[in-house]
């Protein structure tokens, strides 16, 4: 019981919060709603049990790529400005194809069956996963690694002054 | 371990759903990355549901999710730095405006 | 005297007043909730009057002397002053932006506190990913520093905005690459843990002993996280009268200071935990409870000296602290990571005694300051030879 209230309180705060980034007119208040809506998200991963994502989540997503963005709005606009017409003309044909979207994947996905397991999650997780790393998974993670080397290279060669 | 899987995925597509609407919607290039940003989050949560109902002694869905947050962090670098980029000459990030293939 | 077992029999005197378990376990968080905010609120008016009077007989002053004996109750009279003064929003300010940003830059630094291990096992939540966790509500204060500066409205507060993400962004890097050694040398994420491994040889197993190279690099990265001189740029009141805060009064000024002093304590905690043994000090085996007392007597050498620094030196240039980070203290973390690797890889691969691990740990580390002092002193001679003498700037020859 505990377990599902605080489930539909947290998903409830992160979907608000999520509605809040698409609708909120002010990029900036935009941008604040996404931090929320991480943190939501950060908590739902310790509600599953796996708290080095938690962690890792508020990490990247907050520390680094929000506040990035944040950066980027500060950067780009009058920053207190609101913007003019937050979306495009099309927003209808969008709002209805999200929505049919919606219902359709929700749909399939209730359909679907699973094949539940239950069982304890790992005291060792965390090593499990650093050994994932450099055991099976070794190749996606090189491979992530030069990317993320590309793109420190891409976006400092993108925004410096020509 | 009383909520089940499907509210997750229920939540997952929801949120989803809400970056969909504003990638597609929103004209501030800004705010299409933030729509971005959702849904990559969206896939996150699944990724982890799944891992905890249907093979929770196997870490692979962890895993994933840390690629996805690889991927998302060089995706906001060089967006942004396109964004900043581009609005240095044109003035203006909307993405209806970038309508010419130079800059 | 055990901390844990009083904890303990307050839990069977609960229990015992017939309270059903979850209420018991209840009223026990919000009890310890409320004891680690105690602690460091209490504290913080320690510290700022310590700061101060050290501050002020570093530089030949007398520092407060006015309130109470020796001053002593100077923060409280401060905090007083503070409370009647008038609390003013302006008036395009976002107003509920401008509102939460102090509240977020206190909450960020109080969430710290609930790893620290102040004696074995005497941790708000002994978590396994304790120094994520630490780096996580870390990061937070960027955020809450970013809110204040935006939503102020005002030209020296978003100013002193951009600077928060340009200092305390690069500084995050050198700082967390250093707290994954003492992770590396563990095994484990967990504070406690940490603290448990510096047991060894009687206070020689501290990691400051074994990798001095971190703890300085730490300490440097510190002050710049901390907002201390000489990296106290995001608040440089001769370039941009007061960063972020300068439209803030009253009250929501008074917590950002809060905040400030409680994150300087955060470091000095951390830093005790990771390199100065955290509560290991001698009989903390028969006597658990004096490991409290080691804990916060480290830390407060600790906080004296990063007080000693900010009371020294003269601020830095913006480029140079953002070059010091990029081109010196980012490499540097990075050889030091890649070199405990490669010592405690060989150390379990060849079998190797612990005392001969930390012996080549501790050579590495001197290796690298070596060669980056070599190569810093190799750089600064040939600043001699050439017209402008700015150290790191871009025109010069390349290090």
């Amino acid at each position: 019981m505990v377990g599902q209230a605080l489930f539909i309180l947290t998903a409830g705060i992160t979907l608000l919060m999520a509605l809040g980034v698409v609708l909120a007119r002010n990029l900036f208040h935009a941008a604040l709603f996404l931090v929320g809506a991480f943190f939501g998200i950060a908590v739902l991963f310790i509600l599953l049990e796996a708290e080095f994502l938690g962690a890792a989540q508020i990490i990247i997503y907050i520390g680094a790529i929000a506040t990035l963005i944040v950066f980027a709005i500060m950067l780009s606009r009058h920053v207190m400005g609101k913007e003019a017409g937050a979306y495009n003309r099309n927003w209808y044909f969008a709002l209805a194809g999200v929505v049919f979207f919606f219902l359709l994947l929700g749909w399939l996905l209730i359909k679907m069956p699973f094949n539940l397991v239950t069982a304890e999650v790992p005291a060792d997780a965390i090593a499990q996963i650093g050994q994932g790393f450099v055991g099976h998974y070794v190749v996606p993670f090189e491979v992530a690694s030069v990317l993320l080397l590309v793109a420190l290279i891409g976006a400092i060669m993108l925004a410096r002054e020509r | 371990m009383t909520v089940p899987l499907s509210w997750y995925l229920i939540f997952a597509t929801a949120l989803f759903s809400i970056g969909f609407f504003g990638v597609l919607a929103r004209r501030n290039a800004i705010a299409v990355l933030m729509g971005v940003e959702l849904m990559l989050n969206a896939v996150n949560v699944n990724l982890v549901a799944f891992w905890r109902y249907l093979t929770p002694t196997d870490l692979s869905g962890q895993i994933f999710v840390v690629f996805v947050f690889a991927v998302a962090a060089a995706e906001a670098a060089v967006g942004l730095a396109l964004m900043i980029s581009i609005y240095r000459t044109r003035k203006s990030i909307n993405v209806d405006e970038l309508n010419e293939l130079k800059l | 005297m055990d901390l844990r077992a009083i904890g303990e029999s307050f839990i069977a005197w609960l229990e015992g007043l017939g309270i059903p378990q979850g209420w018991v376990l209840l009223i026990n968080w919000i009890l310890g909730a409320l004891i680690i905010l105690g602690i460091a609120l209490l504290m913080a008016l320690a510290l700022i009057w310590l700061e101060r009077k050290i501050a002020g007989r570093i530089q030949d002053r007398l520092g407060p002397n006015r309130v109470g004996p020796f001053g002593l109750i100077q923060p409280i009279a401060d905090a007083l002053k503070l409370l009647t003064k008038e609390d003013i929003t302006p008036a395009d300010a976002d107003r509920i932006t401008y509102n939460l940003a102090p509240a977020i830059a206190v909450f960020h630094v109080l969430m710290l506190f609930v790893v620290i291990p102040f004696a074995d096992k005497v941790v708000g939540a002994n978590i396994n990913v304790g120094i994520l966790y630490l780096m996580a509500f870390g990061a937070l204060g960027t955020m809450a520093m970013l809110m204040a500066g935006w939503s102020s409205r005002n030209k020296y507060a978003l100013l002193g905005g951009f600077r928060v993400v340009a200092q305390l962004f690069s500084y995050e890097i050198p700082i967390a690459l250093v707290m994954m050694i003492p992770v590396l040398l563990v095994g484990s994420m967990n504070l406690n843990e940490i603290a448990r491994g510096q047991g060894s040889l009687a206070g020689l197993g501290w990691y400051v002993w074994i990798m001095p190279a971190a703890f300085l690099l730490y300490f440097v990265a510190a002050l710049a996280e901390g907002e201390r001189a000489p990296f106290d740029l995001l608040e440089a009141e001769s370039e941009i009268v007061a960063g972020y805060n300068i439209e803030y009064s009253a009250m929501k000024f008074a917590w950002f200071y809060l905040a400030f002093f409680l994150n300087t304590w955060i470091l000095s905690a951390i830093a005790t935990t990771l390199f100065l043994g955290g509560w290991q000090g001698p009989f903390v085996d028969q006597v658990p409870a004096l490991g409290v007392v080691y804990f916060f007597l480290k830390t407060l050498i600790m906080f004296l000296a990063f007080a000693w620094v900010r009371a020294t030196f003269p601020r830095l240039r913006i480029d140079q602290m953002m070059a010091f980070c990029w081109k010196v203290l980012v490499p540097m973390a990075l050889a030091l990571l890649l070199g405990s690797a490669i010592v405690v890889k060989m150390g379990t691969e060849l079998n190797l005694p612990g005392v001969v691990t930390n012996g080549l740990m501790l050579v590495m580390n001197i290796v690298i300051v070596l060669v980056t002092l070599s190569l810093l002193g190799r750089y600064t001679r040939t600043l001699h030879e050439t017209k402008n003498k700015r150290l790191f700037s871009p025109e010069l020859p390349r290090l």
